[in-house]
């Protein structure tokens, strides 16, 4: 992981292997990313991709259908969290790009693509058409952008509602992909599902420690501190939110391809959303590793309560009301096993050596992050 | 002459748009705070008519005395146990707070009374009206409704500008930290502006019951024509909301006229439209709260 290290240009021994490091008075000061927990975790990701890649030659049915439904909650939080948690843009309408990712599909699908080779279309589609929305979205802030984003999302459920060759209110199926086995069918789509986490994990670790993803959470921390020191706000946050849309495209187009089937009310649903905050809220709001926690907590409570029915939301709504005004850090933010050493290497990390620590790098805020970090000299 | 009819038909259906819209308009007004569970308050407020009725009897009518003051009372609870806290705990969190709030209502709603429409049934004033010309009747109750509507704006301008109380609420709206320091308890201003928003949800919320059936699930689309109805008049403006409401009422109308399953999407569009053309809406407030 050097490519991760930050290098001080006054020290010594610039773009050597060891990390840059500066006199400072009796100490050394050294600024790093990635850090064993990191290098570890990240060892330990590749191990579970792969583990997962080979998973349908072991698993049985069942097993492989409902862990692409866990990709699809994983797709949905970690396109929620990028949006609200990074770019500090509460939105309760995403559901307008999973509707739009699924839409796409069926309508490649009835124009001769293949399902599966119209997913990368229809993720891009949704990257493309959330460009336009932008534009009107960003006019409203804070609740109000949140509602105009359900307003769109109705729009679009509306629409598409009246467009007979799309199925109109009653949906439609997706036939083409019936010629294949249920068996063969299940594991590509699995496999489809897995490439679509795994690109969107790396996407959203590239981005957010790129010098976007730290001009995002400058944004988020402080929006005229940023920026004063030069952030273009508006094309930061309008970045995101196309990355956020595609991931959530994302979601809609595995949701197609493994249910076969669509219908207007339930694709453009709200519930999307109420899933997407409770995940994020409930994993940790604003870290990377949060939402995958909360998609793994929310696929647990699914599968424990959906006997009971309604009352499973009633849980759900509690629950994301609780954490909230009690446990603000979700769980992820909470019992981070190592708090200034996130497993995956988003931030610079200053060691003070045997300075005194000062008090807010020592216990950075846990959504915190570009505040908790030291300014290193060449990022800003 | 059809058109005519749409038209009048839309204003008074603006009219209950508005009061909807007021309640929303004001609680962001006091302490920027948008309340997501607005829609399915007021639908709380319409099942909980409901019981009444079906255990007391009487014309729905009377419901309002009772629920009303209830409405308060839970708005001002709500604030103090609730609000109050998320707004503490930051920016975005009175959003996720309301939202999760709106999900446990309308699934306890869904448990409590199944999914099927109910309705407020106000007997023989719900059909009645007064036949203008041959082509353009006005329902009596809409015009209660519409009446009603412009009685609870006047009402709540008055009592922002003339009272005591709506002064401190004034004072808390433009600056907390300042009116605390000048002695406003500005915990209570807060409670207050919610009990008031929550009393007109109510209104709203039952008129809304009488005039069609409602289910659990009923408030999302309150809450986004409470929220039209504020971004097309105008953020923080009243008068604006009224014309909001009255605008999305029209839209409504005249795109059902056109096409009977479009008006809601008509009035999602002029919204949209209104958004790029006027982003600061019709009526651009020139104080911090009008």
């Amino acid at each position: 992981m050097t490519a991760g290290r930050a290098v001080l240009p006054a020290g010594a021994g610039g773009a050597g292997p060891s990390p840059g490091s500066v006199p400072v008075g009796l100490s050394k000061l050294t600024v790093d990313r990635s850090s064993r927990w990191s290098n570890g975790a990240l060892s330990l990701g590749i191990v579970a991709a792969v583990v997962l890649a080979v998973l349908p030659f072991g698993a049985g049915a069942s097993v492989i259908n409902q862990l692409t439904q866990l990709f699809v909650l994983a797709l949905l939080a970690v396109g929620w969290n990028l949006l609200a948690g990074y770019g500090g843009m509460v939105s309760i309408g995403q559901q307008c790009f999973v509707g739009l990712g699924s839409y796409a599909v069926l309508y490649l699908a009835q124009h001769g693509v293949l399902a599966w080779y119209a997913v990368p279309i229809a993720v891009i589609g949704a990257g493309v058409i959330s460009i336009p929305i932008s534009y009107v979205a960003f006019r409203l802030r804070g609740g109000y952008f949140a509602i105009g984003m359900w307003v769109t999302a109705e729009v679009f459920r509306l629409t598409i509602a009246q467009v007979q060759s799309l199925g109109g209110g009653a949906g439609a199926s997706l036939n083409d992909l019936s010629n294949y086995s249920p068996t063969t069918r299940d594991h590509i789509t699995y496999w489809v599902g897995l490439a679509l986490v795994v690109l969107t994990l790396f996407a959203a670790g590239l981005l957010l420690r790129s010098r976007i993803g730290l001009a995002l959470m400058s944004v988020r921390d402080d929006e005229r501190a940023a920026e004063a020191s030069g952030v273009n706000i508006v094309r930061t946050k309008r970045v995101v939110f196309v990355i956020s849309a595609a991931i959530c495209g994302g979601a809609g187009t595995l949701l197609i391809i493994s249910n076969l089937q669509v219908q207007p009310d339930a694709s453009f649903s709200v519930q999307y959303s109420a899933f997407m905050i409770f995940m994020v809220l409930v994993g940790g709001m604003g870290t990377f590793e949060g939402p995958l926690v909360g998609a793994l907590v929310f696929f647990g409570l699914q599968q424990a309560l959906s006997s009971y029915g309604v009352w499973y939301l009633v849980i759900v709504g509690s629950v994301a009301v609780a954490v909230t005004v009690w446990l603000p850090a979700g769980i992820w933010g909470t019992f981070d096993p190592r708090r200034r050493r996130s497993i995956v290497p988003l931030r610079h990390r200053v060691d003070y050596g045997d300075l005194v620590v000062p008090a807010r790098t020592a216990r950075p805020g846990a959504t915190r992050d570009a505040r908790g970090t030291a300014p290193t000299p060449g990022e800003r | 002459m059809i058109w005519l009819n749409a038209v009048v038909q839309g204003l008074l259906l603006g009219g209950l748009y508005a009061i909807f819209a007021c309640g929303l308009s004001l609680m962001f007004g006091v302490m920027r705070l948008v309340n997501l569970a607005h829609g399915d308050l007021s639908v709380l407020g319409a099942y909980a008519a409901y019981v009444l009725v079906e255990h007391l009897g009487g014309n729905p009518l009377w419901t309002f005395a009772a629920i009303v003051p209830l409405a308060a009372l839970v708005g001002y609870v709500l604030q103090r146990l609730l609000l109050d806290r998320a707004l503490a705990a930051g920016e975005l969190s009175p959003l996720l707070v309301t939202f999760g709030l709106s999900i446990i209502i309308q699934n306890l709603l869904q448990q409590g009374f199944g999914a099927n429409d109910q309705a407020l049934n106000i007997g023989t004033f719900g059909y009645s009206s007064w036949e203008i010309t041959p082509n353009l009747y006005l329902g009596q109750f809409e015009v209660l409704v519409f009446g009603t509507a412009v009685a609870v704006l006047v009402g709540l301008q008055l009592f922002l500008s003339r009272t005591r109380q709506g002064r401190l609420l004034r004072a808390t709206a433009d600056n907390p930290r300042a009116a605390a320091l000048s002695g406003v308890d500005t915990k209570r201003a807060r409670a207050t502006a919610t009990a008031l928003a929550l009393s007109t949800v109510a209104i709203a919320g039952l008129f809304l019951a009488m005039r069609t059936s409602f289910t659990p699930t009923a408030g999302s689309d309150d809450l986004i024509f409470a929220f039209e109805a504020v971004i097309i008049g105008g953020l923080g403006s009243l008068w604006g909301t009224l014309l909001g409401g009255l605008v999305l009422g029209v839209a409504q109308t005249i795109g059902s006229q056109i096409n009977p399953a479009d008006g809601i999407l008509a009035g999602h569009l002029v919204f949209l439209a209104v958004l790029a053309l006027r982003p600061r809406g019709l009526l651009a407030p020139r104080g911090a709260m009008a």
